[in-house]
C-alpha cells in the first residue's frame, strides 16, 4: 500500500499549480474555471526500455523508434500537433500509417474541446492494437508542464506546451541514450513534430525540433501514394485558431407572425400542407399542397426551416426559374454530421458547423440542373407553422456525442439521440444517465427548436429496454406508429356481458329475456363453415352455398354481429372508435375490443351457436346476382379450415359430404365472380408479403421467411367479401346518402406513374397505359419477361407504390362521381366483412341494421360531421397499423437473417446471398428489393459511379471490364445484419456479389 | 430556543450556507434547501455523540459553516472545519473527527476528489474518529461495487489518520502560538504594581 501523504503546497506556486480560464456556457454567460493540478516527476515516456522511466504498462512504443520512413533513417517517433487531428483524422485512422506515436495531452484536450466525436475517435484509436500510440500527460510533468503567459493566447500556449514537450523529449532519448562505455554510440531515434502551421514549424527549427508537414512527411512513406489520397484537402490552409465563442448566430430564417401566415394561406399567397421529409436525403423534403399538381420540394436546411416529419406547415413557393428536380443521390445524415459536436453546435464560427455545411451544400449543388425540365417540382421554402406534430420518438443515444461513458458518471451530459425513423433529424438533449442509456431504446420528444440551433432540443422520457430485446423493439415499434397498445381499462371491461365467457345464446321462446331472437333468423341448420389464415382465433366471416330447386345458387356470407355487442357511445365504443382498427404485429396482436369479443363472443366459432349478420344471394350459374337480402341471424358453423385444409377437401375427389360440395360451389361462383371484376378492369396488385417462421410460439425465435402463398381458397374467401361489401355498400348508400361509411380508392394523377412508365420504355421497351385501371391492369399484363419470371410481379408492385391509398369516407361529404374504387373497379365499396378487427366495419354494420330496419340508427350516425371525425381517426390508424405491421415483419426478417447468417457461419459458408432487383438507381448506390425475403434495401458506393439519370442506370468498375446496372436487372446481394456502431440499431446491410462485388468500393 | 434546551446536555445546533458564487456556476441557495438541510443534518449527528455536551446543559453550541469557496469534498471540508473550530474553541470533544472521501477510477482507488472526479466516479464520504478508529460517517451517494466498496472504506479510515496528524499539528501550533502570545502578554501583568491595585 503506498503511503498516504497530503501535499500541500504554498501559496506562492499557485502560478504552476493552478489551471484558471475562463470558458463560456451554454448560455452565454462566463465563468472563470480553476484548476489545481498536481505535477509529478514519474510520468513515463513510454518508450520501451528507458532507462529513468519505469511503468508497469506492456504496450509502449518500439525503443529505436520507427526505421521505415526516408527522412528518419535513424529511427523516429512522431509527434502531431492538434490540427493534424483535427484535419487528417482519415489519415490517421489508416491501417497503413502507423509510424510509433506520442500523442500529448495537451493535443487530446485541445481535440476534445474543438470536436468530441473526433475526440472519441482518437480515444479508440490510441486502444487499438496496431497503432503505436503513447499518451504523454505532459500537463503533468514538472518539466514539461507550462503556465500561461500574459496576452499570450490560448492556441500559442497550447503550441508552445507541444514544442516544449517535444523538445524534452529530444533530450530525454539523448540522456537515456548515452553511450556505454566501451560500446559505439548508437544513433537515437529523434522526435518529429508534425504541424500545418509554418509559423509554429519555424519557431520549432529555432528551438532545434525537427518538424516537417503532414504532406511532406506522408510523401516520403512507403505507402505514400495510397495514404496520399486521404489526405483532406484543407490541410493546405491554416486553421484559424480557438476563438472565443461568439454570441449564437441564428441559422434559420424566423418564423413569419401567425397572422401573416393565415392571411398569406387565405389569399392564396401561401400554401399550407404536411411536411413529409425524405428518407434517403435528410436535406430534402417535400410538401404537397392542393395548389400544385406535383409536391413542393424543400431543398436544403434553411429551405425546410426546422419542420419535423408530420408538422403543418406554411411554405412560399419560389418562382419558377428556380424550380428544381429533386437529388439523385443518398444522403445519410449519420455520414455528414458524425463530427458534429453535441455541447456546442449551432455556434458562429464553429469549424464543424462549416465543415458540415460545405458537405451539404456540395451535396446540394451537386445534382440538379441536367435533370429534364418535366422532372422539376415546385420549390419554396417554409416561412411558419401552424401545427407542430411532435410526440414521444424512439431513440438511440449516439456514443459518440458522449463525453464519459463511465457508467458510474452522474455527470449531466449533451448527448445527440438518433430516432429510429431516418425521417426525423438527430435530437439533442441532457442528461445525467447518458452512459446507462447507451444501449437501450429511450423515448424522446421534442420540446423546442430554436433558430439558433441546428438540431431540436428535446427530453428524455423513459427507457423502453435492451436494444434488440423482443419486447423493447415491438413496444418501440407500437410508439412508433402510435398504436394504442395499453390493457383495456375496467370502464370498458364493464360493457361486456356479464355472463363472460360463459355466454351462450338463449334459446328461442320465452327465455329470451333479452330478445335477442327478435328479427333474427335461425340459420343453425345451414351448413356453414369458416376459412381463415392458420392459427386465426377472431374468425368474423363464414359462408355457405346451396343449389337452389330452381337450378340457382343461394350463398351466404355471415358476419360476426359485433355491433350487438358494441353499442353505441359507450366507452367500449369509444375505445374501440380511438382504436380504429386491430394490429397484427409478426408475434402479437394489438386488439380494437376486448378479447372476451374478439376471440370468442363474436369468433364465429365452429359447433357453438353465434349471433351473426348475414348477407345472403340469390345468383344464377353465371354468378349473377338475382336478390340479395340481409338479416341478423344465428348460426352454428360447422368447420373452421385454414386455406390450406379447404383446398385440399376441395380438391380431394373422393369426398362429396354436403360441406365440400358447398366449398365447391362457392369456389366455381368465386372463379365467375373474379373473372367478371378483371374484366371490369380490377388491378391485379402485388405486395410483398412474406410469412415468419417462429421457431416455437414461446420463444418466437424466427428462423426463417418465406414468401406467402397463395391458394384458390383465398381468393374463393376474398371474392365473396368483395361481394358482400359491395351489396352492403349500395344498401347503406340507399338508405343514408348522407352519412354511409363507404371506401374509396380514387384514381391516381397520372404523373404519379410518369417515371414507372419511363424507367419501363427505356430499359424493357414496355408501355403502362394508365388511362383506366382496366388498361393499367391490360398494360400490366403484358408486362413479361420470359427469362424473369418474378419480373412481372416487380412492376406490378412499383405500380402500387404508384397509387394512392384507399380511404373510408361518409358519402354526404364528396361528390357521388368519387366514390369509386379504382383498385376493385367498382363503383361503390364498403368494408363490412371484419368487424371485430375494424371499426369501420362497426359503424357500416349499424347503419345496414337501420336500413333493414332491425335497429334505429343512433343520432351520432346520421350526423355527417361526427362520421367524419371518426372516419379520420380510423383512416390515420389504418394507415399507421398498416406501416406497423410492415416494421414488425422487417424486424423478424433482420432477426432471421441474423440467425441465418449465423448459421451459415456455422457451416463455414461466409454469408447470406440472395438474388434481388434493382429498382432505383442512385448515383452513387442502387435500390434493390429482395423478393424472397420482401425487403428492399439500398446499397450503396463510396465512390461515385457513372450515372446516367436519362436511362436509370449506373456504370460500375468491375473486374474486367466496366458493369451498367440498370432498374429492373437482376443481382445478387450478400445480406449482413450489422450493429450501427452509433445507434446500435440493428441495420440490413447489403453489398452487391454479381455482377459486381461492391465491397470494394 | 427555549423548547430546544434539555436539562441534561447541550443542544448542538449547526446551520450551513453557501455562498452563490462558491462553485464556477453562481446559483443561489436558500435557506430552506433540501441539500444544504441535509446536509447541516448530517453534520449535527456526526458531532453530537463526539462532542462533551453533558458539560453544558441548558445550553446551546451553534456551529455557523460558510462555504465561500468550493470544488468538491463539501462535507469532509464541514466535517474537518468543524472539528477544528470546536477545537479551537475549546469545547470538549471525546475525539477528532476526521472526514475524507475516497473514489475509485476503473481500478485505482484515489482519495480526496474533487468535484469533476466527484461527479464521474463512485465515491464516498468516511469520518473517522481516530484515537478509537470508530466511524461516524459514512455517506455515499453513488452506487459502489461492494468488493470495492471494503478498499475504499479501508483506504478512507487510513487517510482519515493521516489527515488527524495534520489536525493534530494544526491545534498544536495554534495552541501554541496562543500559549506564546499569552505569556507576552501576560508577563507585565504579572508586575507588583497591578497586583497591588487589584488587592
Amino acid at each position: 500500500m503506498v503511503e498516504i501523504t497530503i501535499r500541500k503546497r504554498p501559496q506562492t506556486e499557485a502560478v504552476i499549480t493552478q489551471r484558471k480560464f475562463f470558458k463560456k456556457t451554454a448560455r452565454g454567460k462566463v465563468v472563470k474555471v480553476l484548476r489545481e493540478r498536481y505535477l509529478r516527476d514519474d510520468v513515463a515516456c513510454g518508450i520501451e526500455g528507458c532507462r529513468e522511466c519505469s511503468t508497469e504498462i506492456s504496450r509502449l512504443l518500439p525503443p529505436s523508434g520507427g526505421l521505415e520512413h526516408q527522412l528518419f533513417p535513424n529511427g523516429h517517433y512522431i509527434l502531431p500537433d492538434t490540427n493534424v487531428f483535427l484535419a487528417q483524422m482519415d489519415l490517421i485512422e489508416s491501417s497503413l500509417f502507423n509510424p510509433p506515436m506520442i500523442l500529448l495531452q495537451t493535443v487530446l484536450e485541445e481535440v476534445r474541446h474543438r470536436s468530441l466525436p473526433l475526440y472519441n475517435r482518437l480515444k479508440a484509436l490510441t486502444k487499438s492494437e496496431d497503432k503505436h500510440i503513447w499518451v504523454f500527460y505532459n500537463e503533468y510533468r514538472s518539466e514539461t508542464a507550462i503556465v500561461r503567459e500574459e496576452n499570450e493566447t490560448p492556441n500559442d500556449r497550447n503550441d508552445r506546451g507541444i514544442r516544449t514537450a517535444a523538445a524534452w523529449y529530444n533530450t530525454h532519448i539523448s540522456l537515456t541514450h548515452t553511450p556505454i562505455r566501451g560500446q559505439k554510440q548508437m544513433p537515437h531515434p529523434t522526435v518529429v513534430l508534425i504541424t500545418e502551421d509554418a509559423a509554429n514549424r519555424q519557431k520549432a527549427e529555432q528551438s532545434g525540433i525537427v518538424s516537417v508537414s503532414v504532406r511532406r512527411y506522408v510523401e516520403a512513406m512507403k505507402d505514400a501514394n495510397v495514404l496520399l489520397d486521404l489526405l483532406s484537402a484543407e490541410g493546405s490552409h491554416n486553421i484559424e485558431p480557438t476563438k472565443a465563442a461568439a454570441g449564437r448566430q441564428a441559422l434559420y430564417p424566423d418564423y413569419l407572425p401567425t397572422p401573416t401566415l393565415i392571411a398569406g394561406v387565405k389569399a392564396g399567397e401561401l400554401h399550407q400542407g404536411h411536411f413529409n421529409a425524405n428518407q434517403y436525403n435528410y436535406l430534402e423534403g417535400s410538401v404537397p399542397v392542393p395548389a400544385f399538381d406535383k409536391p413542393i420540394l424543400l431543398v436544403g436546411r434553411e429551405n425546410m426551416n426546422r419542420a419535423v416529419q408530420g408538422d403543418i406547415v406554411v411554405i412560399e413557393v419560389f418562382p419558377e426559374k428556380d424550380w428544381k428536380a429533386p437529388a439523385d443521390e443518398v444522403v445519410d445524415q449519420e455520414a455528414i454530421q458524425k463530427n458534429d459536436d453535441a455541447e456546442d453546435s449551432g455556434e458562429e464560427g464553429d469549424e464543424n458547423d462549416e465543415e458540415v455545411f460545405s458537405k451539404e451544400s456540395r451535396v446540394l449543388s451537386g445534382s440538379s440542373n441536367q435533370k429534364p425540365p418535366s422532372e422539376r417540382q415546385p420549390t419554396g421554402r417554409i416561412v411558419g407553422i401552424i401545427k407542430r406534430n411532435w410526440r414521444a420518438y424512439v431513440c438511440h443515444i449516439d456514443s459518440t456525442s458522449l463525453t464519459s461513458t463511465l457508467t458510474t458518471s452522474l455527470s449531466t451530459q449533451t448527448v445527440f439521440a438518433t430516432p429510429v425513423s431516418r425521417l426525423l433529424p438527430r435530437i439533442r438533449l441532457r442528461t445525467r444517465q447518458a452512459p446507462t442509456l447507451l444501449n437501450q431504446k429511450i423515448l424522446v420528444t421534442i420540446d423546442r427548436w430554436d433558430s439558433t440551433s441546428r438540431y431540436p432540443e428535446g427530453h428524455f422520457v423513459r427507457a423502453l429496454g435492451q436494444v434488440e430485446s423482443k419486447e423493447a423493439e415491438q413496444e418501440s415499434l407500437l410508439l412508433e406508429f402510435e398504436v394504442p397498445y395499453r390493457p383495456f381499462g375496467k370502464a370498458i371491461l364493464d360493457c361486456l356481458p356479464p355472463e363472460g365467457e360463459q355466454w351462450v345464446v338463449p334459446p328461442k321462446g320465452e327465455f329470451d329475456l333479452q330478445n335477442i331472437w327478435r328479427d333474427r333468423e335461425d340459420l343453425r341448420d345451414v351448413i356453414v363453415c369458416s376459412i381463415d389464415p392458420p392459427g386465426c382465433q377472431d374468425i368474423d366471416d363464414a359462408l355457405h352455398a346451396k343449389l337452389l330447386p330452381n337450378g340457382n345458387i343461394e350463398a351466404g356470407v355471415h358476419i360476426a354481429d359485433v355491433s350487438h355487442f358494441v353499442l353505441p357511445d359507450n366507452p367500449m365504443d369509444s375505445e374501440a372508435a380511438a382504436r380504429g382498427t386491430t394490429v397484427y404485429l409478426v408475434d402479437n396482436r394489438i386488439d380494437m375490443l376486448p378479447s372476451l369479443l374478439g376471440t370468442n363472443l363474436c369468433s364465429l366459432r365452429p359447433f357453438v351457436e353465434r349471433l351473426a349478420f348475414s348477407s345472403i344471394w340469390e345468383l344464377t350459374a353465371d354468378a349473377e346476382i338475382v336478390s340479395v337480402r340481409f338479416t341478423k341471424s344465428v348460426i352454428k358453423s360447422k368447420a373452421a379450415f385454414t386455406y390450406e385444409e379447404a383446398q385440399i377437401r376441395k380438391d380431394d375427389p373422393n369426398l362429396h359430404d354436403e360441406l365440400t360440395n358447398s366449398i365447391r360451389l362457392l369456389n366455381t361462383l368465386a372463379i365467375k365472380l373474379k373473372a367478371k371484376r378483371m374484366a371490369a378492369g380490377a388491378l391485379n396488385l402485388a405486395s410483398p408479403e412474406v410469412k415468419i417462421h417462429l421457431d416455437s410460439a414461446e420463444s418466437s425465435d424466427p428462423i426463417d421467411v418465406e414468401q406467402k402463398e397463395l391458394r384458390e381458397t383465398n381468393s374463393l374467401v376474398e371474392e365473396f367479401m368483395l361481394l358482400a361489401n359491395i351489396s352492403v355498400a349500395r344498401k347503406i348508400e340507399e338508405s343514408f346518402p348522407q352519412t354511409a361509411v363507404l371506401r374509396r380508392h380514387l384514381p391516381p394523377p397520372k404523373t404519379n406513374f410518369e417515371k414507372l412508365q419511363d424507367i419501363l420504355r427505356k430499359t424493357k421497351g414496355f408501355s403502362l397505359d394508365v388511362s383506366s385501371s382496366g388498361a393499367l391492369a391490360a398494360s400490366l399484363d403484358e408486362c413479361v419477361d420470359a427469362r424473369e419470371p418474378a419480373f412481372n410481379t416487380l412492376v406490378r408492385i412499383m405500380a402500387t407504390r404508384c397509387m394512392l391509398s384507399a380511404e373510408y369516407f361518409s358519402s354526404g361529404s364528396v361528390a357521388k362521381d368519387t366514390f369509386g374504387h379504382y383498385g376493385l373497379a367498382s363503383e361503390i365499396y364498403t368494408h363490412f366483412t371484419s368487424p371485430i378487427r375494424r371499426y369501420a366495419d362497426v359503424l357500416v354494420h349499424r347503419q345496414l341494421s337501420a336500413a333493414i330496419g332491425s335497429t334505429p340508427l343512433h343520432a351520432t350516425l346520421h350526423s355527417k360531421s361526427h362520421v367524419e371525425r371518426v372516419l379520420d381517426v380510423v383512416n390515420r390508424r389504418h394507415r399507421m397499423a398498416q406501416m406497423a405491421g410492415r416494421a414488425s415483419v422487417e424486424f423478424y426478417v433482420g432477426l432471421a437473417l441474423k440467425a441465418r447468417g449465423e448459421q451459415a457461419r456455422a457451416r463455414g459458408e461466409p454469408d447470406v446471398r440472395e438474388d434481388a432487383y434493382v429498382i432505383r438507381t442512385f448515383r452513387n448506390g442502387v435500390g434493390v428489393f429482395v423478393s424472397k425475403l420482401g425487403i428492399e434495401g439500398l446499397v450503396t458506393f463510396k465512390r461515385d459511379t457513372q450515372f446516367d439519370a436519362e436511362n436509370y442506370t449506373i456504370t460500375v468498375p468491375g473486374a474486367k471490364e466496366e458493369v451498367k446496372i440498370s432498374v429492373f436487372d437482376k443481382v445478387v446481394v450478400r445480406i449482413e445484419v450489422e450493429k450501427d456502431k452509433n445507434t446500435q440499431r440493428g441495420k440490413v446491410k447489403m453489398t452487391l456479389v454479381e455482377p459486381v462485388d461492391s465491397s470494394a468500393f | 430556543m427555549r423548547s430546544q434546551t434539555y436539562h441534561d446536555r447541550a443542544n448542538v445546533n449547526i446551520e450551513v450556507a453557501i455562498a452563490a458564487f462558491s462553485a464556477s456556476e453562481r446559483r443561489k441557495r436558500g435557506r430552506g434547501d433540501k441539500r444544504i438541510l441535509e446536509l447541516s443534518q448530517t453534520l449535527k449527528s456526526t458531532f453530537e455523540p463526539v462532542i462533551q455536551t453533558s458539560l453544558y446543559p441548558r445550553s446551546q453550541i451553534d456551529i455557523y459553516i460558510q462555504v465561500l469557496q468550493q470544488d468538491g469534498g463539501l462535507l469532509q471540508a464541514c466535517v474537518n472545519a468543524t472539528t477544528l473550530a470546536l477545537a479551537n474553541a475549546g469545547i470538549p470533544m471525546y475525539d477528532f473527527v476526521c472526514a475524507v472521501t475516497g473514489g475509485v477510477h476503473s481500478t485505482s482507488p484515489l482519495l480526496d476528489l474533487t468535484l469533476l472526479e466527484e461527479n464521474d466516479l463512485p465515491n464516498v464520504t468516511v469520518a473517522v474518529m481516530p484515537r478509537s478508529g470508530k466511524i461516524t460517517l459514512v455517506s455515499m451517494e453513488t452506487r459502489l461495487h461492494v468488493d470495492r466498496f471494503e478498499e475504499i472504506f479501508r483506504l478512507a479510515g487510513e487517510a482519515g489518520t493521516v489527515i488527524h496528524r495534520e489536525m493534530r499539528r494544526a491545534v498544536k501550533d495554534r495552541t501554541e502560538q496562543l500559549v506564546a502570545s499569552m505569556q507576552s502578554v501576560g508577563r507585565p501583568s504579572t508586575g507588583a504594581d497591578v497586583g497591588d491595585n487589584e488587592y
